[in-house]
């Protein structure tokens, strides 16, 4: 494998404008499948979900999943598009294994969503428009295992499996007109951009929207030209880049790679790209050019669908508040600064601290919780919190118990690590781990007494009014009682003792 | 068993019964189903050899499905009343329409051994209506053909004279029921396999209104084409098995949804006093054969005699509806047969040499899995469909249908039922067109416009060429859905032809077989 030249990512962006656009895919969450009766569901053993129709049996027939075109309809609403009033499939011939009548059943030139928008907001607040140019309906592939041979790919493979499962699962596939004037925030752009449309199909219920299942999968296609210039480069697709942070990755590297081969006087090839997350670089694919013959024409197994005006207002009805209007509503609710809830939404906690409160937590404390305790920890484990395996009913049971003064946060530190060790509920885990706060003030006051002894000094200082030396006291007391005591009330009782108020 | 019923009716005349009157002896119990098909099975064995007009006999299981009626016959009570009136009443089906329980060929040698795993729609209805199934019939490969000589398995005779072709590509269905091997068969018609191939055997066949019979485990050639329908000896006959067959699919998005008119009621009390039958002036005369203009002439007679009214008119684009036809059909042909790769199923052949890649492998299979024909059509579909081509001539071929369309429009107001010959000529000799693929083509020049426009057709016998003394195919077309009005017309013209017959036409066909050998023992 050959490694291309690249360019520093700031020398790039001084010489030239990067175009975008993006192919994201959506698997739908439908029961069946796009064209047949057969399951839609992911993980099973291979070809157990499929029947006659998945397997291009002769003579069978397809017929259109009348909840894929509603979900397709709800994207194509949520994306701000117009939905066709009637739309045809189209057959895209070619031969693959994986394609088990060799063609897909595709929409080509009618698509049922077209002329949308969606206003992404990056990072710190600013909102970028990324024009929609069409939301189609599809059937997915079959998924291939290449054995053998070095690189996994069907050249050099001594055999390869077929597993349709996947075949004839719903798709939509959501195509952006060309992005311009993105600069240097391109690549922040592109993951914004993903994971808006993950976020919204999420949002609607129509998609599981998980990118390591390959529910969202996003082909990103690259160009530059020289600033100034209207007309655009020849353009890359890397294909099949599956999480936010390679779709970032990817779009960066491209750019550094297009650079370098624009600066060394040559075309950049128009082809596919394979992007490695190991080495965060991208290797050429096939050539890909206008020459490619699909063959398309209308699919004369199927009727055109027909999307009655009275059902798409039904439907928009039914869409549940987008996600940039959801998350001024739950700030203007939870009363966070610009900064709190930009770091909420960043963190990816918003639904966990949404679900946290409406289990009983204020916004303070769920916020505490998550950006202080669970963020953190997710990141050590390399997962999405959310993934982490921490109910909302879990943050509310440990804020409860440290309010009650039954324990103090870094025993609730404890008893988090305890419930994601799987040791149990946290008050099992409490139970178990002999956490308690010393709440009877007798040994408390012998500690105390104890402490003050051993640091007379301190003692004196407090006394003169130094308030803030009690600190040295109370770790002394906190060690003597392994932490057990509640720190809060040993501070008093010190204060008490020394006849200082504070 | 019910033998105490059996008045004796001998074999010989059992299977010359039509279908109407078979079910009516089973109802009555004066045959019963087993005797029925065992006589139709006996006639496959004695006279199939030199017919060859079935690939597969499924003796067994249509033999049990007889026994099973017979049994509720026998039992008598609501189960027995409930039978359907075609129940015991054997039928054939075109090896184009998938089976589980009996191999489909499609014809090829792709196909060969393949049994699918599940029944085509018109299969579950036959065998809802407990119809057995004798077998599975032949057909031109993936039935792109017109005499049947285009199958893998050998073509088919003509019953009426063995050394010339049955028509086709249903010429196994068609020649089946032409030589009482079957009452009745099903066919497929995509630009007139069922009806080219009535009219060269005598028999009545129906291109059903496009999406009023479900296409769901037909093997497509041309989707947007194909029609299942019924291949029978009487026009009653076709009415009974189209009601069988036909209604709502929700496994076909084509099905039509609301229901046909009553077909049978319609063959029944047929009537065309003050009908207007036009004649498509573009469909007979110059390239029709004299003999096929002289029957077609006598049918108009006969038919103004009894009352309609017969009118010209004009389908000028009809003209270009074959070459539209041969750029749709290929196209959507080579889509649809690009499935069969060695992948999944059937035939897999690897390559002799070289590196054996999966482009390879279905390369391999393909070159030797598919016929010649077959192979002319996929190449003339991929170049059709092609970029920069498409528009020419894939979408060009889409214009001309939509003015065949038209042409139908403007004849059916002047019109109720059009009237011309099925085919130019009668059935030609085995082999003489087989090399000639432009002159084959031409067998559908007047069937090929109903399956461009989606309406209903019948075929039906006119008579014997005065040339040759073979059938020669009346047809009759409908608008959409008004398939009934072909039953309506159908069924007049066949009584006035028979009354002066005396007799239906294949009453005058040549004997065959065992039937042979016994004319001449009883001289």
């Amino acid at each position: 494998m050959s490694t291309d030249e690249i360019l520093s990512f700031e020398e790039a962006m001084e010489k030239y404008d990067p175009v975008l656009g993006f192919e994201v895919h959506v698997e739908l969450n439908t029961k069946t499948k796009m064209f047949s009766s057969a399951p839609n569901v992911f993980g099973d053993e291979p070809n157990t979900n499929v029947n006659e129709v998945d397997l291009g049996m002769p003579g069978v027939l397809p017929v259109v999943n009348k909840t894929a075109v509603e979900s397709s309809i709800k994207i194509g609403l949520a994306l701000n598009c117009k939905i066709a009033e009637s739309c045809r499939f189209a057959r895209k011939n070619y031969f693959y294994p994986d394609t088990p009548k060799n063609f897909q059943t595709s929409q080509y030139d009618e698509p049922i969503a077209y002329d949308g928008y969606l206003d992404i907001e990056l990072e710190d607040g600013t909102v970028f428009r990324v024009e929609i140019e069409r939301a189609h309906m599809e059937e997915d592939a079959g998924k291939l295992t290449h054995m053998g041979g070095a690189t996994g790919r069907i050249q050099g493979a001594d055999f390869s499996l077929v597993d349709y499962n996947r075949a004839g699962v719903p798709l939509v596939e959501i195509v952006t007109k060309p992005i311009e004037g993105a600069g240097s925030r391109a690549p922040e752009l592109a993951k914004a951009y993903v994971a808006a449309i993950r976020e919204i199909v999420k949002n609607l219920g129509v998609s599981d929207a998980k990118m390591e299942r390959g529910n969202v999968r996003c082909d990103a296609n690259v160009s530059l030209r020289p600033h100034g210039r209207e007309r655009f480069g020849i353009r890359s697709e890397t294909k099949n880049v599956n999480s936010l942070r390679a779709v970032e990755h990817a779009v960066r590297y491209e750019i550094q790679r297009h650079a370098a081969v624009l600066d060394s006087g040559n075309p950049v090839v128009q082809e596919t790209r394979h992007w490695h997350e190991d080495t965060r670089t991208t290797t050429s694919g096939r050539p890909k050019s206008d020459a490619d013959d699909y063959r398309y024409f209308p699919e004369p197994d199927l009727v055109p669908v027909v999307a009655s005006r009275e059902w798409v207002e039904e439907l928009r009805a039914t869409l549940p508040e987008p996600p940039a209007e959801r998350r001024k509503r739950l700030k203007a609710d939870w009363g966070y600064s610009d900064l709190e809830f930009r770091d909420v939404v960043n963190a990816g906690v918003l639904d966990e601290i949404e679900e946290t409160i409406a289990a009983g937590a204020s916004a303070s404390v769920a916020r505490k919780w998550w950006m202080g305790e669970i963020v953190g920890r997710a990141k050590a484990a390399d997962v999405d919190p959310g993934q982490l395996g921490v109910e909302a009913a879990t943050v509310v049971e440990l804020s409860r118990m440290v309010e009650a003064g039954k324990i103090n946060n870094k025993m609730a530190s404890q008893v988090l690590d305890g419930v994601l060790a799987g040791e149990g509920t946290p008050e099992e885990i409490v139970e178990a781990r002999g956490l308690a706060v010393v709440s009877d003030d007798g040994p408390l006051l012998e500690a105390i007494d104890a402490a003050l002894a051993a640091q007379p000094g301190v003692a004196d200082k407090i006394r003169a009014g130094k308030v803030q030396a009690v600190g040295a006291i109370v770790g002394g007391v906190m060690k003597a009682t392994r932490g057990q005591a509640d720190a809060g009330r040993v501070k008093e009782l010190i204060l008490e003792k020394l006849g200082v108020t504070a | 068993m019910t033998e105490q019923n059996s008045t004796g009716i001998s074999a010989e005349t059992l299977i010359r019964l039509s279908a109407a009157q078979l079910a009516e002896k089973l109802a009555a119990g004066e045959v019963t189903a087993v005797q029925a098909t065992q006589a139709y099975l006996d006639r496959i064995a004695a006279v199939d050899g030199q017919v060859n007009a079935f690939l597969h006999v499924n003796a067994e299981e249509a033999l049990a499905v007889a026994a099973e009626v017979d049994a509720i016959r026998a039992a008598g009570g609501a189960e027995a009343e409930s039978l359907h009136v075609l129940a015991g009443v054997p039928i054939a089906v075109k090896d184009l329409i998938v089976t589980i329980g009996q191999p489909t060929t499609a014809g090829s040698k792709i196909l060969e051994g393949w049994h699918s795993p599940y029944d085509a729609t018109v299969v579950e209805r036959l065998r809802a209506a407990k119809m057995p199934i004798l077998g599975k019939t032949n057909l031109d490969e993936f039935a792109m053909g017109s005499s049947t000589e285009h199958s893998a398995y050998g073509p088919t005779r003509n019953p009426w004279d063995l050394d010339r072709i049955p028509g086709g590509s249903g010429g196994g269905s068609a020649a089946a029921v032409a030589a009482f091997e079957a009452p009745l068969a099903l066919g497929t018609d995509t630009g007139g396999s069922i009806r080219q191939p009535g009219a060269v055997t005598g028999t009545v066949g129906v291109k059903p209104t496009y999406g009023s019979v479900s296409r769901y485990g037909a093997i497509a050639m041309a989707s947007s084409l194909d029609q299942i329908g019924p291949v029978t000896r009487t026009v009653l006959d076709s009415a009974l098995l189209h009601q069988v067959i036909g209604g709502h699919d929700p496994r076909d998005s084509t099905s039509l949804p609301e229901p046909l008119a009553d077909l049978v009621a319609a063959a029944k009390t047929g009537n065309v006093e003050g009908l207007r039958i036009g004649i498509i002036k573009e469909l007979h005369g110059e390239g029709y054969q004299a003999g096929v203009e002289n029957r077609f002439n006598d049918a108009l007679e006969l038919l103004k005699e009894a009352g309609a009214e017969i009118v010209e008119v004009s389908c000028p684009n009809f003209q270009y509806a074959l070459g539209a036809y041969y750029l749709i059909m290929p196209s959507e042909a080579s889509s649809n047969l690009a499935k069969f790769d060695g992948v999944r199923y059937g035939l897999r052949v690897l390559p002799e040499d070289g590196p054996m890649t999966i482009e390879r492998v279905m390369g391999a299979t393909r070159a030797a899995g598919f016929g010649d024909e077959v192979k002319r059509r996929i190449i003339l579909g991929t170049y059709a469909l092609s970029a920069g081509y498409y528009d020419a001539y894939y979408g060009s071929a889409q214009k001309v249908r939509t003015l065949v369309q038209r042409d139908f429009d403007a004849a059916f107001e002047q019109a109720d039922v059009l009237i011309s010959p099925t085919a130019p000529t009668t059935a030609f000799p085995l082999g003489e067109k087989l090399d000639d693929p432009l002159a084959m083509y031409l067998n559908d020049v007047a069937t090929i416009p109903a399956n461009l426009a989606g309406v209903p057709g019948l075929s039906l016998p006119g008579g014997l060429a005065d040339e040759d003394g073979l059938p020669v195919g009346i047809q009759l077309l409908a608008p959409a859905r008004e398939d009934a009005r072909l039953y309506r017309v159908g069924a007049v013209l066949e009584s006035l032809l028979e009354a002066k017959w005396g007799g239906p036409l294949l009453a005058q066909a040549p004997a065959l077989g065992a039937e042979s050998l016994e004319t001449q023992e009883a001289k």
